[in-house]
């Protein structure tokens, strides 16, 4: 792969999570009327931050990986 | 409609979103070095990322507001789009369609209807999807602008300007695999901006149950019977019992078979998708990988429509209304965004919205730009040019090709009428594709005379029924009936639609076999090799591990879908 994808999806993820969740911390709690008295900013915020980690901790791993094997080079797999 | 107002959380997750796209696009522009990398990502793509894109690919505008509108005035029976036509259809490319379109190396469809057959054809092919992929992709700008406009009160020409900005960096630096890139990055924004919704809808309406009681006061008030809005398969013995109008054989032969088919087995858009996989086996699980997600889609782009009107129809008057007093079924799904999302996930669900767009607007483009660059350029004006001049076109097109679909942008606020018809002839188009390219593929025999002119008697057998019909209700002229007398009266659009698709599908079928039997072939089974089902070796899986077989997933994909359909029946 030519830019581990994982990388900047784990990223604006992990960031969304981080914004989400301190909004839902500061902000005033009567915005949450509509959504049925949930603060879902703080919650989705968490949600949204252990995907963007869990992203980003496959991202780093198969990085591991690779600088692991880097001197053993890998067979591209070609066409068929 | 009183506008939204967004703070400045809102707007800050709208630039984090922005900084990403033009970053991926950044990020990638210094692996574009040839023509194969910018159009087909020089074949590189893993599985999964080819199958997200896919699938988001077609997550244009049409998808989430378009099925948010039918899943309000249709209800559930707007699943059939997935569980009865995309899903099947998607197996049906991966399993049996991939290995021509992969293994005979063709860079667009149009090139391989070009191998198979003749110029002619591939031509023919070639300039109605360039020009289509532009009107959609203009169609996708200007329903954006026109929705921000509506909810957020933001000036049309500057959401024209900057979507057109933003989707031409990011494909004139890093090509299709930006633009894959970037569709995969869309794809879970969708997923995480309309989850929060339809949860929170859900729960409000009191779950599925809730839904029901209320979805069944609708349909008794629509004068149907109670399950009408709840259930997909139930109430299709007869056109008049449900609120689509169609009968079951209509159903799974228009929409089922000729034009899901035809959609997801044929249109570039997406097949450009798979042709980027790494491997000819990534190629033909990206199709079957995609179907998983893809299957799951109406729980996030029908179901909120279903909540609105239920909200609507049981006396929370929810919906704006038409002129006529109909409600704006299309605005189900931004006006549902505003209902129950506070500032800060709001300002997610917009996201994902224009992300949505504009993922619809870069699948067009990097569509369009390899189809001129290749099939209409490269083969007719300029042949026999180096690599790079074919890679600096590539760039260019894309350039000439968003400034063509901000034209067409523009064309829609001032003719509606004329793009009504262009969609409508493309729609003529479409429909016969699928026979051509089933004879194509499955029987040697099929000629390019045949394909030609079996198309363009299709065209035209689509063209005479529909103007020799007319939906409930409209008037003769776009809508149908053009040649002035009603033959026959369809209740609903959709119905008048299928029915064409059938005609002209089973015209063209017909056409090309007595065509094809009375024209001598122009290509050997020599030449054939690789490009129809007969002539070319078995690909055989043993090599790969079981669950990675495309087979293998083909039956789970279908028996997954087969569940679903009888849960909802």
């Amino acid at each position: 792969m030519k830019l581990d994808l994982r990388l900047p999806i784990g990223l604006m993820f992990a960031i969304f999570g981080v914004m989400l969740t301190l909004y839902g911390l500061a902000s005033d709690p009567a915005i949450y009327a509509r959504s049925l008295g949930i603060n879902v900013n703080l919650w989705w915020g968490l949600v949204l931050l252990v995907f963007g980690l869990v992203m980003l901790g496959f991202a780093l791993r198969a990085q591991r990986a690779r600088g692991a094997s880097s001197s053993v080079p890998t067979p591209r797999s070609g066409p068929e | 409609m009183q506008h939204i107002d967004l703070s400045a959380i809102d707007r800050a997750i709208l630039v984090v979103y922005f900084a990403f796209v033009l970053g991926i696009g950044w990020a990638l522009r210094r692996f574009v070095k040839s023509s194969e990398d910018f159009f087909l990502s020089g074949r590189s793509i893993p599985a999964w990322i080819a199958g997200l894109a896919f699938i988001s690919a077609n997550l244009g505008a049409q998808e989430v507001i378009g099925m948010g509108a039918s899943g309000a005035k249709y209800g559930m029976m707007t699943s059939h789009f997935y569980w009865l036509g995309a899903i099947p259809a998607m197996v049906f490319v991966g399993i049996f369609m991939m290995p021509f379109y992969y293994g005979s190396r063709a860079r667009s469809v149009p090139e391989y209807l070009k191998l198979r057959f003749d110029e002619k054809t591939r031509g023919f092919n070639a300039i109605t999807f360039a020009v289509m992929t532009v009107f959609s992709s203009g169609i996708s700008m200007y329903a954006l602008a026109k929705l921000l406009e509506l909810i957020l009160g933001w000036n049309f020409h500057t959401s024209v300007i900057l979507s057109a900005a933003i989707v031409l960096a990011y494909i004139f630096l890093g090509g299709l695999t930006s633009a894959i890139y970037n569709e995969v990055l869309q794809f879970f924004l969708i997923v995480m901006g309309f989850l929060p919704l339809v949860l929170l809808g859900l729960k409000d309406v009191g779950g599925w149950d809730g839904l029901t009681a209320k979805l069944n006061t609708v349909a008794t008030n629509a004068g149907y019977a109670p399950g009408a809005w709840s259930s997909s398969w139930r109430h299709l013995d007869a056109a008049s019992s449900n609120p689509m109008g169609v009968e079951w054989f209509g159903l799974v032969m228009g929409l089922g078979f000729v034009l899901s088919f035809g959609y997801w087995c044929t249109d570039f858009l997406v097949v450009q998708r798979a042709m980027a996989a790494d491997s000819m086996s990534a190629a033909r699980r990206t199709p079957l990988l995609a179907a998983i997600p893809k299957m799951l889609f109406p729980a996030l782009v029908i179901l909120p429509g279903m909540i609105a009107i239920a909200m609507h129809g049981t006396g929370g008057g929810l919906l704006p209304l038409e002129s006529d007093g109909t409600p704006n079924y299309n605005l189900a799904v931004p006006v549902m965004l505003g209902h129950y999302l506070p500032s800060g996930l709001l300002g997610l669900g917009l996201t994902a919205l224009m992300a949505s767009f504009m993922s619809g607007m870069a699948g067009n483009v990097t569509a369009f730009n390899a189809v001129w660059t290749y099939d209409i350029y490269q083969s007719h004006i300029r042949p026999g040019q180096s690599d790079q001049h074919y890679l600096r076109m590539g760039q260019l097109a894309t350039v000439f090709g968003i400034l063509l679909s901000v034209l067409a942008a523009y064309a829609a606020t001032r003719f509606n009428n004329i793009l009504d018809m262009l969609q409508l002839v493309f729609a003529f188009v479409n429909a016969p594709l699928f026979a051509t390219f089933l004879l194509g593929m499955f029987w040697r025999c099929t000629t390019g005379h045949g394909a030609f002119y079996g198309l363009l008697v299709g065209t035209a057998a689509a063209a005479v029924h529909h103007g020799l019909v007319l939906p409930h209700g409209a008037t003769p002229g776009l809508k149908g009936a053009f040649f002035g007398t009603v033959l026959h009266t369809y209740p609903s659009e959709m119905a008048q639609n299928f029915w064409t698709a059938i005609f002209a599908w089973s015209a063209c079928f017909v056409a090309t076999i007595v065509i094809s039997l009375a024209t001598r072939r122009n290509k050997s089974d020599d030449e054939l090799k690789g490009l129809v089902y007969a002539l070319t070796p078995r690909l055989t899986d043993h090599e790969i591990v079981w669950y990675k077989r495309p087979a293998t997933l083909a039956v789970l994909v279908l028996g997954l879908t087969l569940v679903l359909n009888v849960i909802f029946w």
